[in-house]
């Protein structure tokens, strides 16, 4: 075999890290670091944290007063993390080089334990990750159908007015930190090094870290119930937060850890895309959703500063009484509203682009067409996560801000519209005259461009002021964002999953079982959301427990298809259990017949996916295309199917 | 079958598509412009609340376009560029499938000149509509003629309103946790759980806050504006109709949030003169006893209830004892 | 392990994690009326006026938060103080309310719940003495207030002098002032009722803490037809 002259001359020496065997006796076994050690770590830093804090603060008048310690609270999270953090391992290398000691590799594990460890593949990562993100959506979806059940009645109270604004709060935190990672966690950080042909992330460790940090995230937020949960809604305005009890620490800590991660798997994603490229895949050939996660890895390592600063804020405000947010003693604000907006906006972009990414990697699969405009999708990612930085007052535009920053805003906001419609071009060329297959996947690639736009358009309403004043604060923004993020982001990445897990785990999804999540997901989540712009233009403000009597109809048409839409979860949860776990079915390597480099590798995916590093001659979307080159150099890397480039009819090669 | 060149073909479905777009989003604008326009929240109660229909249905003009141009793409693919059926045209593929210059820069621009469009049509409006009911800050732009001399009066105390006088009627309104009330300058500052407003006149409201964040929205009257503590947020509408309106927190603002709205009325501009200097005789007493009328009202740092319009420095300012805590007895 | 072992150690595994976070969620949410609703409306014959006790006190000296100020309501039928805000009572009809007030005072943030407001005859007595508005930057202060927001109804509570009462229920031993005030139900529906000074200690502008919670200071006043 000879190697292209193209190839660099240290590929060959591009060795993973080195891995040790298991020692006999400690290692694998109860004592080895695993979550089980993580949890016990976590739960001595708690108790640590809780009573140091209590030791330093009981004597304070606030604290004395009010009887709640906001101060011990964040001790104890902060141990419980660090604890988390030490216990599953994270630490170990870091600490040991800080001590200047030579650090020991990582001993690798095999079999199913290597799902509760702290590992450094890539691919367990990534599976590690979809656990995570399908245990926040779960929480967070409880809390939704909580939220439906109090709309039922304006008069007939389910939960107390305090706990009824602690589930409105909880619910929109748990879900917005999910939301942040859901592709990039799990899909990003699977099939990024595959898609680019490279053998591993530019920094195996920190994208570890950047899964433990998520699921400790996790616990924080979710500690808000515990004490007394938070009053302010995910967008947590001040001074209500300084207001608010201890629970409120739990939000604000919990961003700054999710924050914390969501740099880490930003800054390891796009210094491998950078850097790890295989040989031959020039910026033109790279695919969507590998444009997609370095748009989004550039806002994930930029916005998420901003958070955690605010954040840090926060927590000094309640806990030592200093007066960033507090205007009556020189703080404002419009500080907290500026920094958060300053991040929360560009967080949504990380919430819609690598949707964008998916459907575009999708759908010229299942339309066996080459993806339509594929530089106008590029250019369109980068765009929006640019001009992204550049609108977040449009949150702000009744609240007092800068008369002339309204105008200036509106354009700004209007304008990012142009490359969000640019994944639509690409959408629609790739759809015209193409041979569709109805695969569970492309059901739900159609699905994001039809909610997409609904979500998109209302956008545009949104953004003009004088319309502004009718629809902010209302059921008609609430509307909106649900469907750009549940009906954008929601739904790629179920057809992500089902496109990818055959390749993920070696098992295919159940494909009637698939139909049936999909149009009971699809027709439930129209039929929960669309009522809602209608809602929101008859008056009804966001986060309340009763509302005009009129309304009630309608409220009660959207909880019942809301009950319906938790339900069609339980459908793609029981598909999983079942493809996954109860009656597998073996996969093929490429079931769906893609041309994507992810695909031409073998299932499982050996530890160091390629066998040789490719040499790359194309980008993967030569789809009917007679006489298209191959994919990969022949000669180096895996064998592509030869029959894929020439001829278009997949049903022929069987 | 007879094979169509790809040519024909392919003019065949663009045209279908385009006639079935144009055909559907006439009609449907048309329906919509005419039939369901008119009605469209919130109503014409007041200019803002006209301006902001106007402005809602022609973003929706513009928009039903879009919406229908899509799915139409989408249910023609679904239905006629699946890969059943045996009469299917071939799949594309190669550079011409892969993108057209024509259509890739028809695009961009269609949606750049709409976009800029809908950006400059949009300041348009608000500069029409005085700021179109939003919350402007405390140094509005965009006001009607007489608000600034009508604000600066307010504040002196030398302000006054009297109906069928074209003058602009300050009022101010106080957020609390977790009730709004209302202050007229211009009748010696009383204060009033009660929003009256008289008719076919410039309204200045002035939102503020006492405590965390709240906004104020008055639905038929199309007026929203946060309210930040120790701001004096601003708002113009003009009222042209009688009746009733609600009040409605529309910023999360603790646990009462959702029970914090009224009702209000614009009645006729006697009938509003009559109403305000009775209240003002009757609550003469009591309002000797709130603070001094002003656009932001400051805490005392002291005391469990705060005390929170200014005092007179009767109880000196301490930062200890700011989160309520007891005075010193 | 065969494929009907698969299921049952699926099913067993997935019913205990979804188990533990619905257990979590659900146990820490509380129900719409946490002590249960205080029922007024049987007390007497339809269209009579209801008698409806009420104390507030500094330090409530029991519970989760024994420092929290609190209201507590005296059971019509048992005669107990009881730590609840919520109250059932009948439409269209008359209610007397009676507050004993324990709590010391100060000058109101908005002297605007300083006035009687919505009451029948618009006044109300302290210590038998009929008033209409109460000057909180006299005295000894407003303590709390008892108001309907949403009907317009408001009734500032004249603070005490001297040591207030740490533990509730107090008794007439502690320092204390005497309100009486009437008003009419509205319609059946839901209406909150909360106090407006911002009596939280501890918490910035005193609204969080007691004012942010059910069951001490505010509530709901659930109206049903008798």
């Amino acid at each position: 075999m000879t190697i292209s002259a193209e190839r660099p001359a240290d590929v060959e020496a591009d060795t993973p890290p080195a891995f040790i065997e298991p020692r006999k006796g400690w290692g694998g076994g109860w004592l080895s670091q695993h979550v089980g050690t993580a949890a016990v770590c976590g739960f001595l830093g708690y108790i640590l944290g809780h009573w140091l804090g209590n030791y330093i603060g009981s004597a304070y008048p606030y604290i004395a007063n009010s009887g709640q310690n906001a101060l011990a609270v964040l001790l104890a999270l902060l141990f419980m993390v660090v604890g988390w953090l030490l216990g599953i391992g994270a630490l170990n290398y870091p600490l040991a080089k800080i001590v200047g000691r030579e650090a020991k590799g990582e001993v690798e594990y095999h079999g199913w334990t290597k799902y509760f460890r702290y590992n450094l593949d890539h691919k367990v990562v990534g599976i590690q990750y979809v656990v995570g993100v399908l245990m926040f959506f779960f929480t967070g979806g409880l809390l939704a159908m909580a939220i439906r059940t109090e709309l039922l009645s304006p008069t007939t109270h389910v939960f107390s007015a305090d706990t009824y604004i602690k589930i409105v709060s909880e619910h929109g935190t748990i879900m917005m930190m999910m939301a942040s990672s859901i592709v990039v966690g799990p899909l990003g950080n699977y099939f990024v090094p595959l898609m680019i042909g490279a053998r591993r992330m530019a920094y195996p460790r920190i994208e570890a870290f950047s899964l433990w940090t998520f699921v400790a995230g996790y616990f924080v937020i979710f500690s808000a119930l515990f004490f007394g949960g938070f009053p302010t809604g995910w967008t947590g305005y001040a001074p209500l937060q300084t207001q608010a009890g201890p629970g409120m620490i739990s939000y604000l800590f919990g961003f700054a850890v999710i924050s914390i991660g969501m740099m880490a798997a930003g800054f390891n994603l796009a210094a491998t895309i950078i850097n790890y490229r295989a040989p031959g895949m020039t910026w033109s050939r790279v695919p969507v959703f590998v444009w997609s996660i370095i748009a989004t890895a550039a806002l994930l390592t930029l916005a998420s500063p901003v958070l955690l600063a605010a954040g840090l804020f926060g927590i000094l405000d309640k806990t030592a009484q200093t007066a960033f947010y507090v205007t009556e003693h020189g703080g404002s604000s419009y500080l907290w509203e500026n920094l958060f907006w300053f991040f929360g906006h560009p967080e949504v972009y990380i919430m819609a682009l690598p949707g964008f990414g998916i459907v575009g990697e999708i759908i010229p699969v299942f339309t066996r067409k080459p993806l339509f405009a594929y530089r106008i999708a590029a250019a369109g990612m980068i765009g929006v996560a640019l001009l992204s930085f550049f609108v977040w007052q449009h949150h702000l535009f009744q609240s007092g801000i800068n008369p002339d920053m309204r105008p200036l805003f509106m354009l700004t906001t209007e304008l990012i519209s142009i490359p969000t419609g640019f994944i639509f071009l690409v959408g629609m060329g790739t759809l015209y005259r193409a041979r569709i297959r109805y695969e569970v996947p492309m059901l739900f690639c159609m699905a994001v461009y039809f909610n997409f736009l609904i979500g998109g358009v209302s956008g545009v309403f949104l953004s003009d002021v004088p319309v502004n004043v009718t629809v902010h604060g209302g059921f008609f923004v609430l509307s909106h964002f649900h469907y750009t993020i549940m009906g954008g982001l929601i739904f790629a990445f179920f057809a992500g999953l089902y496109f990818w897990l055959p390749k993920m785990t070696g098992r295919t999804m159940n494909k009637k079982l698939g139909l049936w999540h999909f149009w009971t997901m699809f027709v439930f989540f129209n039929l929960t959301f669309f009522p809602m712009f209608i809602i929101g233009l008859l008056g009804q403000p966001r986060r309340v427990f009763t509302y005009a009597r009129d309304l009630q109809t309608l409220n009660d048409f959207s909880s019942i298809a809301a009950f319906c839409l938790g339900a069609s979860f339980l459908i793609f949860v029981a598909n999983l259990m079942w493809s996954q776990f109860i009656a597998p079915q073996k996969a093929p390597a490429n079931p769906w017949d893609s041309l994507g480099l992810e695909w031409q590798t073998a299932t499982p995916i050996p530890p160091y996916n390629f066998e040789r590093i490719p040499v790359i001659m194309t980008d993967p979307y030569h789809y009917s295309e007679v006489g298209a080159p191959a994919l990969v150099d022949s000669g180096s890397g895996p064998p592509v199917h030869a029959s894929t480039a020439s001829n278009p009819d997949p049903a022929s090669r069987e | 079958m007879t094979v169509e060149g790809p040519k024909a073909s392919e003019e065949n479905h663009l045209r279908r598509i385009l006639y079935i777009w144009i055909a559907l989003s006439v009609v449907l604008d048309l329906v919509f412009w005419f039939a369901i326009g008119p009605h469209i929240p919130p109503g014409r109660m007041t200019s803002t609340a006209k301006d902001n229909q106007f402005d809602f249905n022609v973003l929706m003009v513009i928009g039903l376009p879009v919406l229908i141009g899509v799915w139409e793409w989408l249910a023609y693919a679904a239905i006629k560029w699946n890969a059943k059926g045996k009469n299917t045209p071939e799949s594309v593929g190669g550079p011409a499938a892969a993108g057209n210059k024509r259509a890739e820069v028809s695009w961009i621009v269609i949606t750049t000149v709409v976009v800029l469009f809908l950006a400059g049509f949009g300041i348009v409006a608000l500069y029409a509509g005085n700021g179109s009911g939003g919350g402007e800050g405390p140094n509005p732009i965009q006001q009607p003629a007489g608000a600034v001399k009508a604000e600066t009066d307010a504040i002196q105390g030398t302000g006054s309103w009297s109906p069928n006088s074209n003058e602009v009627l300050p009022v101010q309104v106080i957020a609390q946790q977790w009730k709004f009330t209302y202050r007229y300058p211009t009748f010696g500052g009383f204060e009033s759980p009660d929003l009256i407003l008289p008719d076919n006149t410039q309204i200045a409201f002035n939102v503020t806050s006492l405590d965390v964040i709240h906004s104020f929205w008055a639905y038929q009257l199309e007026v929203k504006a946060d309210a930040n503590p120790l701001e004096n947020n601003v708002a113009f509408t003009k009222t042209e109709q009688l009746g009733s309106f609600e009040v409605r927190c529309s910023e999360l603002c603790g646990i009462w949030h959702g029970a914090m709205f009224n009702s209000g009325q614009v009645v006729s501009e006697s009938a509003f003169m009559t109403w305000a200097t009775n209240t003002e005789s009757k609550n003469a007493q009591n309002t000797k006893n709130l603070p001094p009328f002003a656009w932001t009202y400051v805490p005392d740092a002291n005391g469990a209830a705060g005390g929170y319009y200014p005092d007179g420095n009767v109880t000196p300012y301490s930062t200890v004892e700011i989160y309520g805590s007891k005075q010193p007895s | 392990m065969s494929k009907g072992g698969r299921l049952a150690t699926v099913t067993a595994l997935f019913l205990v994690v979804v188990g533990l976070v619905v257990w979590a969620v659900a146990a820490l949410l509380v129900p719409g009326v946490p002590g249960g609703v205080v029922n007024f409306t049987d007390a007497q014959a339809k269209g009579q006026p209801v008698h409806l006790t009420v104390q507030t006190v500094g330090s409530i000296g029991f519970g989760a938060h024994p420092t929290w100020v609190s209201y507590l309501v005296q059971d019509p039928k048992t005669g107990k103080w009881v730590h609840d805000t919520s109250w059932e009572l009948p439409a269209h009809t008359v209610i007397d309310m009676t507050v004993y007030q324990y709590d010391s005072g100060s000058p109101l943030r908005n002297q605007e719940w300083g006035q009687v407001l919505g009451t029948i005859g618009h006044s109300a007595t302290l210590n038998g003495k009929t008033f209409s508005t109460y000057n909180s930057n006299t005295g000894n202060g407003v303590g709390h207030t008892f108001a309907i927001p949403t009907l317009n109804i408001s009734v500032p509570l004249v603070g005490v002098s001297g040591n207030p009462c740490a533990v509730a229920p107090c008794h007439f031993n502690s320092p204390h002032n005497i309100e009486t005030f009437s008003f009419k139900t509205p319609g059946p529906g839901s209406y909150n009722w909360q106090c407006f000074v911002p009596c939280a200690l501890g918490y910035l502008f005193g609204n969080g803490g007691a004012m942010s919670t059910q069951n001490y200071m505010g509530g709901e006043l659930e109206v049903v037809n008798q």
